[in-house]
């Protein structure tokens, strides 16, 4: 079987994972698509992502309840090689990225980590994936009986639910005892559209010249435009803006029809989280800045006179 | 208690990525610590310098340009390294093997690893480690307390942060905002050349590589670089939204 971890946050089934049921289906591989659903009070969960795969797995625990790297990765090692698993499918987030690994070990697997595409060949599969902070695209092959892959966010299409909901199927698992204790946790929630799901993204940098000037600025622009807000890395140090909405190496990677760039110079690191939007505008005071470089339009200007000027440009 | 702090050699982030032909080349290239490993050397070093009674040792496993690193990490503080030679490329599942017998042999308490590599773009080294060791992990962090072997602080997590507690022994990765690396100074650089680093060769750990690399490509999307003067803005943002409006068929 092709097993396939569901992502899933606020009661809701992410992005990530119909991403993930596209790709498992793209493999065209024998054996049953099937979906494990972990956490606690989850069969809302269960319930929609049976309309998208052959079976689903539910572990539905109150241990579960709070995502834990090593309760996850032995949860699904154990799935996969009870079910024997040819190919696990986790989602490429943080937390995905940080317990896949732990899968690979325990199961004496490869791992293709963070891949953009993923394909059987024969026995092996080949995947893509991006390197050198997003500038290298390397061709990988894994060959073994079980492969783990992590799929990065927003590289596959949504697969679309079918008419009828496949079975579900409860499981039980022995998890390990939790050794990493939370003790506190800041979650942090926009009232806008997220950034994965965004078709326009408005990111701002230092170029603003304040968290007042991205308000006024950014915030503007993204809500007349109905978008996502981005921000650099070096304003979420300076307290500007919350952790969630940065872009780039350490934070997410968006991939939006529009990309627009507001007083952002361009460091590689940024770059590495949003060179892959479809079409990108830089508003920046300097010629020199590199943003320009991977710019589809730009200003060179003010952004304090020219962002309001767009906006009221929108208006009309 | 003994602090392992992995680094690796890797292209300036400043650089350009050159290809021979089907793979990246790094000759005549600038190459530098990784900075997110970086981080975890400066770690080490406070957590000492506030109070822990801690040997700390600087690992890289690579070709022999690598202990150009090894050696910035003893000019910063380390006491003494370790240099597995190797110009296999391993992939990270592979080189946790590595890592891991080496954390053993050398008793460590407490191992840092940058949260993303800058080369490869991996995550995968620090937990896949973790889990050869039976080891927790803590993944991107941003604050970190030692109190005997009781290691609390504050990490990123998928939608925001975690404040958290573990026991040693621990893998923890390292990244921007946990710390300001300090720069080496000359007395330092001159101490460090007599400090130990000890040569390995990778045959002994029994490592071959999970995944092959078929082949690299250099990205190359072409862009318009329609790039407006703004002197007038209201004349640059009008002909800026007709642009949009036109050709990206999203914006109204």
């Amino acid at each position: 079987m092709i097993l396939l971890v569901v992502e899933h946050a606020d009661g809701k089934v992410s992005k990530s994972s119909r991403e993930m049921i596209a790709a498992a289906r793209a493999l065209r591989r024998e054996g049953p698509i099937t979906a494990l659903v972990l956490g606690s009070a989850v069969a809302a969960i269960a319930a929609e992502v049976a309309f998208s795969v052959d079976q689903v797995l539910v572990a539905d625990m109150p241990e579960l309840a709070q995502y834990d790297a090593e309760l996850w990765a032995a949860a699904v090692a154990q799935i996969a090689s009870e079910g024997e698993a040819s190919v696990v499918l986790i989602a490429g987030s943080r937390s995905g990225r940080e317990y896949s690994p732990r899968v690979a070990v325990k199961l004496d697997s490869p791992l293709l980590e963070d891949v953009v595409s993923l394909q059987s060949k024969g026995d092996s599969l080949i995947a893509e994936r991006y390197t050198y902070l997003a500038r290298v695209t390397e061709t990988v092959e894994a060959k073994a009986p079980i492969v783990i892959a992590s799929i990065k966010p927003g590289a596959f299409t949504s697969a679309t639910p079918r008419a009828n909901a496949a079975e579900q199927f409860d499981v039980d698992l022995n998890l390990p005892p939790r050794r990493l204790h939370v003790t506190g946790k800041i979650t942090e929630h926009s009232a806008r559209i997220s950034l994965e799901e965004a078709e326009i993204v408005v990111s701002g940098g230092r170029g603003v010249g304040s968290a007042e000037g991205f308000t006024r600025l950014v915030e503007a622009l993204a809500d007349q435009l109905g978008a996502a807000v981005g921000a650099t890395r070096a304003i979420v140090d300076a307290g500007w803006r919350p952790y969630s909405e940065q872009v780039g190496q350490t934070g997410k990677t968006v991939q939006p029809k529009v990309y627009i760039a507001i007083g952002i110079s361009g460091a590689v690191q940024h770059l590495s989280g949003m060179n892959k939007s479809k079409v990108t505008v830089a508003i920046n005071r300097d010629a020199e800045a590199p943003i320009f470089k991977i710019a589809d339009y730009g200003i060179v200007g003010d952004a304090a006179q020219i962002v309001p000027a767009i906006i009221e440009a929108l208006r009309r | 208690m003994r602090i392992l702090t992995f680094i690796r050699q890797v292209l300036d982030a400043e650089e350009s990525v050159r290809l021979s032909g089907s793979s990246v080349t790094l000759d005549n290239s600038k190459l530098v610590i990784d900075t997110m490993d970086e981080y975890g050397v400066e770690e080490a070093l406070r957590l000492r310098e506030r109070g822990a009674d801690a040997e700390i040792i600087a690992l890289a496993i690579g070709p022999p340009g690598a202990q150009d690193v090894l050696r910035t990490a003893l000019a910063m503080g380390a006491d003494r390294a370790i240099h597995v030679e190797t110009d296999a490329r391993l992939d990270a599942i592979a080189l946790s093997k590595v890592v891991a017998q080496i954390a053993q042999q050398e008793q460590i308490d407490l191992l840092f690893s940058g949260g993303q590599q800058a080369d490869w773009d991996s995550h995968a080294l620090a937990p896949a480690t973790a889990e050869r060791l039976h080891w927790p992990q803590i993944t991107w962090a941003t604050l970190l307390e030692l109190k005997g072997t009781i290691l609390t602080g504050k990490h990123d997590t998928d939608e925001g942060s975690e404040n958290f507690t573990v026991e040693l022994p621990v893998v923890v990765t390292t990244q921007q905002g946990l710390n300001e690396p300090r720069y080496p100074t000359l007395p330092n650089i001159m101490k460090s050349k007599k400090k130990e680093l000890r040569k390995e060769t990778l045959d002994q750990y029994g490592v071959s590589p999970t995944v092959s690399v078929l082949r690299e490509e250099i990205q190359v999307k072409a862009r318009l670089n329609r790039i407006l003067d703004g002197k007038d803005a209201q004349a640059a943002a009008s002909q800026l939204v007709d642009l949009l409006r036109n050709e990206t068929g999203v914006i109204a």
